[in-house]
């Protein structure tokens, strides 16, 4: 098999190199703005330049559209890409697994935990409303969700994941205040090392915008998110560590 | 324009009728409930203002201090004002931090007691509301004054940045290039906050936090903006979550024009008890109706959650329940926003026709409501090329069947908050449809016995259907059962339910008396 390495963007013509941008710059249309323009798309790589249009925009803005051709290569093998460990799927997708190899309700946990009082995050992974345009775990019709809220001590989360049957518990954490969040979640993750034995015990999810995702073993939870995660993103993660690589967690 | 579709006069009274009977045992139960939020709208009517140094409103730490003595269910005004007539004070918000450092106790008062307490208590809530009157007054004079918008729709843009003194330039901006309508999202999660944050506030998650402050500023705004254009430029909130009556109280002292204030989206997207809810909703309509405030409701959200086409009757039935409710509270048909969307799957056959259908059939339904036409959101995929042509459609839908407000739909609705560009765009996509299809509703007379009218006819034949289910089950039910969008939400369950009270035989309160003696 020939892979063909070296490619450049492509117009009508292989090789022509030909792009379209759009942008705005924060001055009024007249000769210079169109100039700086161009100057912009030449430092972008684009040689030569067409300003196809230009419109002010209330007083100070005008927004450009340009097409040229760029004088940059991409260059297939040297493309690196972080793979997700886990497939994103989508709501149907999970719902359907869930259905068909748990054969019962997924439940799931969820709390902020100590004295945090920002259910931001909790709640736009859990609500039905969810957040930017994804809908929130409680839409999955496989999952049964109960959302304990805010300021739940470690004894009641436990206590609650008991009581629920939790396949996964997930904490949010938004409060970092000397390392409130860090504490926090390992306080949490011995409780529940303590109260059941490691068979039985939830997986542990921990997401916040001030975590860092590389430390889940340290903090003894089996995964951490970050800042922009989707619920889709937890719900995938969901079918995967439980389902689909079910045998590799217990190993 | 009634009359496009060929309803069946006999089946829409039959749906109005319905909608009442489902309706009734809710507003039975509001009528017989408190919640905290209630009371608490009841204390910033009469004058309680500010919060403590860790930011919790006076009147929560008064409403906490009352319900610890004496209960919910008497209503706080009557202990208040008697508190306040022993302790020999006149500022309420005074007794209220007394309360909060412990120094005042609180007894339900009788005899000539209670009779002096309430008509304190009456005269101080009396004062709120006369402003509210005059916020309202105010607003007919500058509308007199500048005038509406030219064109129907009115065009509704949304700001959102997290920073108030950021939204005012960005507000402004909007109206520079043709908003008739800013909102300004709420910060993520307010709604489930159960207190309204305090002062002006520059960091929200997603949009800005709602504080009477914030409300201020951006009215004082965007009046600057009405002078310069010519126009009265309105201003939109959200009186939804736990802190509804609040809200609705606050944008009446501060001049808001429209409110979010949805029957039901509180119970279904936020788990908010229903009781709660439909209590909070009912004071804060009442609320609406004397401002002179237009409700914008969320039948919209329920397409996003299920099907668009399947699930379109759902829609119709929730705007016959808010109708109900709304005119219960005192609302007038000019006051009722009533929310519905464009969110079929643009890949369906004739879904465009099948829009047009459901859009015509609110219209025709409520036709004296001005009606608010929600954007495409579900199936904007990234691609902006075709968000853009979807939201042009959207757009030809909204004036074709003339809607009253329109919601300006973003191409980079799901990737980026709008940029200055995009809302650009936006409304040169706006401009484009309603200046060559402005008068296009004038031609546009769906062929008797068609698609379209066979599709509205459809629509509401379910919708009665549904009422009709619903009747035999009352709505509390319904909504247990997951009747709406897919959500079960018990009646026993959910957020603020111990914020919730059954009235006792004394329950006193000034403002719903003075606010239904009006209606």
């Amino acid at each position: 098999m020939t892979e063909k390495k070296i490619v450049r963007p492509y117009g009508d013509t292989t090789g022509d190199g030909m792009v379209q941008v759009s942008f705005t710059l924060p001055v009024p249309h007249d000769k210079r703005a169109e100039g700086a323009a161009v100057q912009l798309a030449a430092k972008m790589g684009i040689d030569p330049a067409m300003l196809v249009h230009a419109k002010q925009m209330g007083d100070g803005y005008t927004f450009f559209v340009v097409y040229g051709r760029v004088n940059h290569l991409v260059d297939l093998s040297a493309v690196q890409v972080v793979e997700r460990d886990f497939p994103l799927l989508s709501a149907k997708e999970v719902n359907a697994l869930v259905k068909q190899r748990l054969r019962r309700k997924l439940s799931v946990v969820g709390a902020c935990i100590g004295t945090d009082a920002h259910t931001v995050g909790i709640d736009a992974i859990l609500n039905v409303k969810g957040i930017a345009g994804e809908k929130g775990l409680e839409y999955y019709r496989e999952l049964k969700v109960t959302n304990l809220g805010a300021q739940v001590s470690v004894p009641e989360l436990v206590e609650a994941a008991r009581v629920e049957k939790a396949d996964a518990v997930l904490v949010s954490q938004v409060v970092t205040q000397r390392d409130a969040h860090l504490h926090n979640t390992r306080e949490m993750s011995a409780a529940f090392r303590e109260a059941m034995p490691a068979g039985k015990r939830p997986l542990l999810i921990v997401g916040g915008p001030r975590f860092d995702e590389t430390m889940a073993e340290e903090l003894g939870v089996d995964r951490i998110f970050g800042r922009g995660t989707t619920p889709g993103e937890v719900a995938s993660y969901l079918a995967y560590a439980l389902i689909t690589n079910r045998k590799a967690r217990a190993a | 324009m009634t009359g496009k579709l060929d309803l069946d006069p006999a089946l829409v009274a039959r749906a109005r009728e319905l909608a009442r009977r489902a309706g009734q045992p809710v507003v039975d139960l509001a009528r017989s409930h408190t919640t905290v939020s209630v009371e608490r709208a009841v204390l910033r009517l009469a004058g309680v203002t500010g919060a403590d140094p860790d930011g919790i409103p006076w009147v929560n730490r008064l409403v906490d201090a009352v319900v610890a003595d004496v209960g919910l269910g008497h209503g706080v005004a009557a202990p208040v004002f008697d508190a306040l007539a022993r302790e020999e004070i006149t500022d309420v918000t005074l007794l209220a931090q007394k309360a909060a450092a412990g120094s005042v106790r609180f007894t339900q008062p009788t005899g000539k007691a209670a009779t002096a307490a309430r008509r304190a208590a009456r005269k101080a809530v009396a004062a709120g509301v006369r402003q509210i009157d005059r916020r309202r007054a105010e607003r007919d004079r500058l509308v007199k004054r500048y005038g509406d918008p030219r064109q129907r729709p009115w065009i509704y843009l949304i700001v959102a940045t997290g920073d108030i003194y950021e939204d005012i330039p960005q507000a402004q901006a909007a109206a520079r290039a043709g908003a008739d309508v800013i909102a300004v999202i709420r910060s993520t999660g307010q709604s489930l906050l159960d207190y309204v944050p305090e002062g002006a506030t520059r960091e929200g998650f997603a949009g800005t936090y709602a504080t009477q402050e914030n409300f201020r500023l951006m009215r004082a705004a965007l009046d600057e903006s009405s002078r310069e254009l010519g126009r009265y430029v309105r201003l939109t909130n959200y009186a939804s979550g736990l802190c509804m009556p609040e809200m609705a109280t606050l944008a009446g002292l501060e001049r808001l024009d429209m409110m979010l204030n949805d029957s039901m989206y509180g119970i279904l997207f936020r788990d908010i008890n229903p009781i709660r809810t439909f209590v909070d909703q009912r004071f804060s309509r009442q609320v609406h109706a004397r401002a002179g405030i237009i409700i914008n409701t969320g039948e919209d959200n329920y397409l996003t959650t299920a099907d668009a086409v399947e699930e379109a009757h759902t829609v119709t039935v929730s705007q016959l329940l808010n109708e109900f409710f709304a005119h219960e509270a005192g609302l007038a048909d000019w006051q009722l926003g009533l929310g519905h969307a464009f969110e079929i799957n643009p890949d369906l056959p004739e879904s465009f026709r099948l829009e047009l259908a459901h859009a015509l059939l609110a219209r025709e339904l409520f036709p004296d409501a001005p009606l608010k036409w929600m954007p495409p959101t579900k199936h904007m995929t990234g691609d902006v090329f075709r968000g853009n042509l979807l939201d042009g459609f959207f757009n030809l839908v909204g004036t074709m069947t003339g809607q009253g407000i329109l919601l300006v739909g973003m191409m980079t609705e799901a990737v980026v908050t709008p940029w200055l560009s995009d809302r650009d765009i936006a409304l040169q996509n706006v401009r484009y449809v309603l200046g060559a299809a402005g008068g296009l509703h004038e031609d546009f007379v769906p062929a008797p016995g068609g698609f379209i009218q066979q599709r509205a006819n459809r629509v509401i034949g379910e919708a009665v259907e549904l009422l009709e289910r619903i009747g035999e089950q009352s709505l509390l039910t319904a909504i247990a059962e997951g009747t709406f969008g897919i959500m079960k939400r018990p009646a026993d369950r959910g957020k603020g339910l111990d914020g919730v009270a059954r009235h006792e035989a004394d329950y006193y309160n000034p403002a719903t008396d003075l606010l239904e003696r009006a209606a």
